[in-house]
């Protein structure tokens, strides 16, 4: 399957190797950076790159191109989605995922994916066996090995691989039980120029942080939930992700904000009038806070000269990207952003208004209404600490002006 | 040769190093002498001591310097000897990193390679399966053709051993060594066959990865191995269930006849117009029956649509789409949608099998149409996939909205994707012929756009539209030929040419200022114009000579001497053909016939429109051309190939469908497969312990044909069974696969005694309804108390049938080598065939076999009723296991009835009973009241009729009523006998005898 992976960098270097089969040289990236160089911009540059003995599968992270080289016919979301777990993983392991992150620990890295794969076939991916076999590098452990000389790799084949229960390791102790979880929501949104929803889906997830003794049987119980209101699961040890869900009906999703906003430029002179206003909309009485308005502005824009009510504000005239940090919206006094644009004189007005990108965060809610009731255990005896988080957030929310 | 044996060298310099180097490699090859030559040659020397150093440490860090040179690609291979010595190294960081440089650069040292074989010998002997294993991986990683043997040796040990690890590992090795020597493949392919029939769903993934690339036209491997991989499907780990499901829909597609026939019933009945309509169902009804294996992938794979792994969505998608009934497809569309929400790159992988899919299928993705609507953030290529989406989700009902939303984007700032806006909307336009003036005058008014790509684009659409309608345009016409003055794009600009050129006699004043226009430009228009304006040249010669031909002339003299030759060409070719002179030929006659002929609208077609022959899913589907190794779909079979080959030997098969025993063997498929209709309804209603039940008749009959099959089979699935129980054994591994939540088939003796209760309760529930006292099943009568106490574990429970009369089945097989004629009713009972049964004396029997008590009741309960969707009312339920007091047919079940509320709950009755047929159950008296924080206990009596089925009644209170279900697990039916061996061989031999009896029926 997947014969050897190469990390580019976005000055495109190739700043590790490894090799699952025999070594294929690194000159076949040539074939990547020409569709580099061809896509001009990192992230169109084609996931599949068909080569005349190769295929090139990669994904963009971390401004980092993982490239898999594949010699025969294999499910393309296979490698894809491999690699993605590669990314998640090094998340894991170092924290974040970044150039110099992965050199320092190169030989974490590479024990790490020599397990991952055999062969180019996929042998162990859960993070909580990898874990077990290869541990993770942190300062304490650092320091203990150079000083005892033990090693970061594993003696033991992990006890997951084997059991019932592959994804939680047994013999597990905490002192303090506690099970945690976030209940995290986030509306993806097109809203046309008059205000009114084109699209709207929530994309839910509940996060978990679940650390507890023995081999617990968990049930969580809803408020409203497809027709049991029950999920009932044996957690992993640690931190993972329990599921997520998608809320698509339209007429379910309530859009907590709105924009107005007028923006317009005038044939004539070389100025343009812009002000936008930020303000609350179906919030069942909860803050709406890290509000952050984001705008690709036209090219023909040189400048801005805008006033903020609150927050503060940047223009980049490379990028033309607006940026408005705008925090908490008050709902007494609406947070609005007014200036004028200066145009590029002589050229004709820009045809197509921006489209406002909106962040925001909303503690303590889940829009969609999914609520948890309870959570039980069963199987083991003591009593754990139990929270629960709720929290919306903004996904892909767009406003057409 | 160890690293502590040069360790007298450490304090010596770097050139006895570079010494010992070429010793070690003396023979045989000059790595010492390639160090003298690199430019870190000093660097190198440190780290050849480091490696020979005796401490660990040291040798460590080295290890890692040199790992990290490997990663950036920088060639460490002159420190292969120093390193290859360090393989047997006790610290087992220092090996896997050894193991890494191994496997990195064996191929380049093949000779010095073969020092560290020995190591991993000795490793694949090692008693921790992990040493195992990763000696195997290693070893098999070493791409050293010399060593193939002891590869293979060690596959095929690997292939045996007991750890399932160790066997997974023997699965992927089987590939590396395959890719080293295909020389081999005969003698892999053996140990695929065998590693097939791994009931480990560790393996399962790891097989078909060795099978799809050693042999992957071996379907005849598969069959015996269907139904297992289908029902170990949800419990293989990710990876292995894309790899299996892929090669699970190319099985189907072998194997199965087409489903869709069915579906496409609506078009073939346009065509089969004179048909009556009676004949065509009729004969359809006859004809299509879907294989209950069929059904079984695609009811299996069903679950793993909600699979966290986009690549497991899409496998199972592709698997829909290639082979359920088009009516059922539909399901999958939600899946890929929420797909979408991922990364880029998976988007870009489903948006294209969604842009395949949407053109056959349309209304698969019209639900979700505003799912596919383009974000600014986009990247482009996801942005036009969308696009082309959109378009084929287009339909006269939506295309307003679609067309709202396509004015957006032609606005975008991503001039690109505004440009592929607009070829949408000359699809739409020409694929919905309401809507073609519209997005006409939409296009003409995005000509006076001020970006010139936007203009352009509209220009060449436009052009498309207008030869698909000759209608007269001339407005449009003369519009755009003013814009020639101002458009650069060359394709813009010869589309336009062409266009005035084509319509020349309706723009009979314009058409030659254009010409006119051109020919003072033409030396520096593009090629492209340049063709263009030749072509317009001529065609205007032909029909307005009097005012052109001095133009025309001119123009093709410049032509003439044009740089490009198919210019050159081009002029030489006109000018013969419509300048008369005396050489011209006939051809000229009909010049105005070849110039300005009708030409055919270009048909404005998805790209995506001949990709479906690519599988859905693959590489090749998403290159739109072969990749190597891909694997055809084949069509479907006219005629079903023979579905028993998959019944041969395994057991899923017999839980999937009816026990006949003997008579599925000795009757062609037909039979058996009407019978399986039967079985499947009434295992819908029941639990796996009932298909277990009926799985295990089936396997008796196996067990007396084949017994040479079962004893191999034993052998791989368990080391713990002896010989009499092969059968046992067989069955357990099987089972366990069924039952994933009572674990692998790790323990065995567990599984063992849960199949010995199954097969009694299903031979007491299939054969005699009056069950009899003595009968029990007690294969083993030695075995007996070991079974009591297993049963705590699995809270079985026998049945107390007081009733003395009559017989159970035994599985005889356990017992008699010798095969025995066996038919087995099915499980549920025909009342004809009970009274048969029961006019049958065997009183005999009845002194002997003696009811015991039983010695075990389990305390768990299992839940009626939760107390959130009971109001706070909850009730539990526990098999008593007490004779019931109601009847003798009747189980006892205990109710426990707890108020969780802080008020009475008064009245608890049981309300309305839906029993199936036959079924009878005693109520407790109606409750009260039940005080807050209250519990009852009540208890009532179901007969279950010796079969699994549910009992759904409600629990009613004042207010509310509540559905409850109680199903009870096979052992609950049984009763606990005790009785001698004598009597029990006694029993037996009457059981044959009865089934003798039966036998005619």
């Amino acid at each position: 399957m997947i014969h050897s992976l190469f990390l580019i960098n976005s000055s495109g270097d190739i700043f590790l190797e490894k090799h699952w089969k025999s070594v294929v040289s690194r000159s076949v990236c040539d074939y990547f950076f020409e569709a580099q160089e061809r896509a001009t911009e990192a992230e169109n540059v084609p996931p599949v790159i068909p080569t005349p003995h190769h295929y090139l599968l990669s994904v963009y992270r971390h401004k980092i191109f993982f490239v898999a080289v594949i010699q025969t016919e294999v499910p393309p979301l296979f490698v894809i989605e491999f690699l993605h777990r590669v990314v998640d993983t090094f998340q894991d392991y170092f924290g974040v995922c970044s150039e110099p992150v992965i050199k320092d620990n190169v030989v974490v890295v590479y024990e790490v994916l020599e397990e991952m794969l055999d062969n180019g076939f996929p042998l162990a991916t859960e993070s909580n066996i990898l874990k077990e076999l290869i541990k993770p590098p942190t300062i304490l452990r650092t320091v203990v090995n150079t000083i005892t000389g033990s090693t970061n790799v594993g003696d033991q084949l992990p006890t997951g691989q084997l059991s019932v229960v592959p994804w939680r390791r047994t013999g597990v102790k905490y002192t303090n039980n506690e099970a945690y979880f976030d209940v995290i929501e986030e509306i993806d949104a097109i809203i046309d120029k008059s205000g009114s929803t084109i699209t709207a889906e929530i994309q839910g997830v509940i996060d978990a942080c679940v650390k507890l003794t023995g081999m617990p049987d968990l049930t969580l119980s809803f408020m409203r939930w497809e027709s049991e209101r029950i999920l009932s699961f044996i957690p992993p040890d640690g931190n993972f992700r329990l599921l997520s869900y998608h809320v698509s009906a339209q007429n379910l999703v309530a859009i907590p904000v709105y924009v107005k906003h007028s923006i317009s430029f005038r044939d004539s002179s070389s100025l343009g009038r812009f002000e936008i206003t930020v303000g609350p909309k179906q919030t069942m009485g909860k803050t709406i806070e890290g509000v952050i308005v984001t705008s690709q502005m036209p090219k023909g824009v040189l400048n801005m000269s805008l006033t903020p009510s609150q927050g503060t504000h940047t223009f980049d005239p490379v990028t033309k990207m607006l940026s408005w940090d705008v925090g908490k919206i008050n709902p007494q006094k609406l947070p609005s952003l007014k200036g004028t644009m200066s145009l590029q004189a002589g050229a004709s007005k820009p045809d197509e208004n921006p489209t406002i990108n909106l962040q925001f965060k909303i503690q303590q809610l889940a829009i969609s209404g999914l609520k948890v009731n309870r959570l039980d255990m069963y199987g083991e005896k003591y009593k754990p600490f139990k929270g629960i988080k709720y929290m919306t957030k903004a996904g892909k929310f767009q406003v057409r002006t | 040769m160890t690293s502590n044996s040069f360790a007298y060298n450490e304090h010596s310099g770097g050139g006895e190093a570079t010494e010992l180097g070429q010793e070690a490699t003396s023979t045989i090859s000059p790595s010492g002498a390639f160090g003298l030559f690199s430019s870190d040659l000093k660097k190198n020397e440190d780290l050849k001591q480091m490696l020979e150093s005796n401490k660990d440490s040291a040798k460590l860090d080295a290890m890692k310097r040199i790992v990290g040179m490997i990663a950036k690609g920088k060639n460490a291979s002159e420190l292969f000897p120093a390193v290859v010595k360090n393989v047997a190294s006790k610290n087992i960081e220092i090996k896997k990193l050894v193991y890494v440089y191994l496997v990195r650069y064996a191929e380049e040292q093949q000779d010095l390679a073969l020092l560290s074989i020995s190591t991993f010998q000795r490793a694949l002997k090692d008693p921790n399966q992990l040493i195992r294993a990763s000696a195997l991986r290693v070893l098999s990683s070493i791409r050293v053709p010399i060593i193939v043997p002891i590869m293979m040796l060690a596959i095929k040990e690997a292939s045996a051993d007991l750890s399932p690890y160790v066997r997974k590992n023997a699965a992927h090795a089987i590939q590396k060594l395959y890719s080293l020597d295909p020389e081999q493949k005969e003698m892999l392919i053996e140990v695929i066959e065998k590693l097939l029939k791994d009931k480990s769903t560790l393996v399962a993934g790891s097989v078909v990865m060795a099978f799809e690339e050693v042999c992957p036209d071996r379907i005849d491997l598969i069959h015996k191995n269907y139904r297992k991989l289908c029902n170990l499907l949800v419990d293989v780990e990710e990876w292995g269930q894309v790899v299996i499901i892929h090669m699970l829909t190319r099985y189907a597609r072998t194997q199965f006849v087409s489903p869709w026939k069915e579906d496409d019933g609506l078009e073939d009945h346009e065509k089969n117009f004179y048909e009556s309509d009676e004949e065509k169902t009729d004969r359809k009804k006859r004809t299509y029956a879907m294989d209950p294996d069929h059904r079984l992938l695609i009811r299996n794979t069903k679950p793993l649509l909600q699979s966290r792994n986009a690549a497991v969505v899409m496998a199972v998608a592709q698997l829909y789409w290639h082979i359920a009934p088009k009516s059922e497809a539909g399901i999958i569309s939600k899946s890929l949608v929420r797909l979408l929400r991922s990364n880029r790159e998976v988007q870009y992988i489903v948006l294209q099998n969604i842009a395949t899919m949407s053109i056959q299928r349309k209304g698969m993705f019209e639900p979700y149409l505003k799912s596919f609507y383009v974000r600014s953030t986009d990247p482009t290529m996801i942005k036009t996939l969308k696009l082309e989406i959109l378009t084929n989700l287009a339909n006269e009902a939506n295309i307003s909205t679609l067309l709202r939303e396509f004015q957006t984007y032609v606005k975008s700032q991503d001039k690109q994707f505004a440009a592929a806006t607009i070829q949408t909307i000359g699809r739409c336009a020409t694929n919905i012929l309401e809507v073609t003036d519209t997005c006409l005058n939409g296009l003409v008014c995005l000509l006076s756009n001020k970006d010139e790509i936007v203009v352009a684009e509209s220009v060449v659409v436009i052009k498309k539209l207008l030869q698909m309608q000759p209608a007269q345009h001339g407005e449009i016409i003369k519009h755009m030929a003013k814009l020639l003055d101002s458009i650069t794009v060359p394709v813009a600009r010869a589309s336009i040419l062409w266009l005035i050129g084509e319509n020349c006699e309706r723009v009979p004043k314009i058409a030659p200022d254009v010409l006119r226009k051109m020919a003072k430009s033409f030396t520096t228009e593009d090629d492209l114009v340049k063709l263009q304006i030749l072509n317009l040249g001529a065609k205007l010669y032909l029909t307005n000579s009097k005012q052109t031909k001095l133009l025309t002339q001119y123009i093709l003299n410049l032509g003439k001497y044009d740089q490009n030759y198919d210019i050159r060409d081009r002029t030489r070719f006109i000018r013969q053909l419509i300048v008369p002179n005396e050489k011209s030929g006939a051809l000229s006659k009909y010049a105005k016939k070849i110039f300005l002929a009708q030409k055919p609208a270009p048909v404005l077609e998805s790209p995506f429109k001949d990709r479906d022959h690519f599988q859905l899913g693959t590489l090749s589907h998403i290159l739109n051309t072969k990749a190597n190794g891909y694997l055809e779909l084949s069509d479907w079979p006219e005629v079903a190939p023979d579905p028993s080959v998959r019944n041969v030997e395994v057991i899923e098969l017999a839980k999937e469908r009816t026990p006949s025993g003997k008579a599925k063997k000795e009757n062609p498929p037909k039979k058996f497969y009407s019978e399986s209709e039967e079985e499947e309804d009434s295992s819908d209603s029941s639990s796996d312990s009932e298909s277990e039940s009926g799985s295990e008749s089936g396997e008796q009959d196996e067990e007396g044909d084949s017994s040479g099959d079962s004893s191999e089979d034993s052998s791989s699935g368990s080391g713990s069974g002896s010989g009499s129980e092969s059968a046992v054994n067989k069955r357990t591994a099987k089972r366990s696969s069924k039952t994933k939540e009572k674990g692998d088939s790790d323990d065995e003796e567990k599984e063992n005694e849960k199949s010995e209760t199954s097969e009694s309760s299903s031979a007491e529930s299939s054969s005699i309804e009056d069950s009899s006292s003595e009968s029990e099943s007690g294969s083993e009568s030695e075995s007996k108390s070991r079974k009591v106490t297993k049963e705590k574990e699995k809270n079985t429970k026998q049945d107390r049938n007081p009733v003395t009369k009559g017989v159970s089945l035994l599985d005889l097989d356990d017992f008699n080598p010798v095969p025995t004629p066996v038919v087995r009713p099915t499980t549920a009972l025909s009342p004809s065939l009970i009274a048969d049964l029961e006019g049958l004396n065997l009183s005999t029997s009845s002194s002997v076999i003696s009811v015991s008590t039983p010695v075990f009741v389990p305390g768990k309960t299992h839940m009626l009723l939760h107390r959130m969707s009971g109001k706070g009312l909850a009730a539990h339920y526990l098999f008593s296991r007490q004779p019931c007091i109601f009847g003798s047919k009747m189980v006892s079940v205990q109710i426990t009835l707890n108020n969780t509320t802080d008020r009475k709950i008064e009245n608890i009755h049981i309300g309305e009973k839906k029993l199936p047929i036959g079924m009878e159950m005693h109520v407790f008296n109606p409750i009260e009241s039940l005080e807050p924080e209250g519990s009852i206990t009540v208890s009532v009596g179901i007969d279950f009729c010796d079969s699994t089925q549910t009992a759904s009644f409600q629990l009613c209170t004042k207010d509310d009523c509540f559905s409850v279900n109680i199903q009870p697990p096979v052992g609950e039916l049984l009763l606990p006998v005790t009785m001698s061996e004598k009597d029990f061989k006694k029993e037996q031999a009457c059981l044959s005898a009865l089934h003798l009896l039966s036998k005619p029926r």
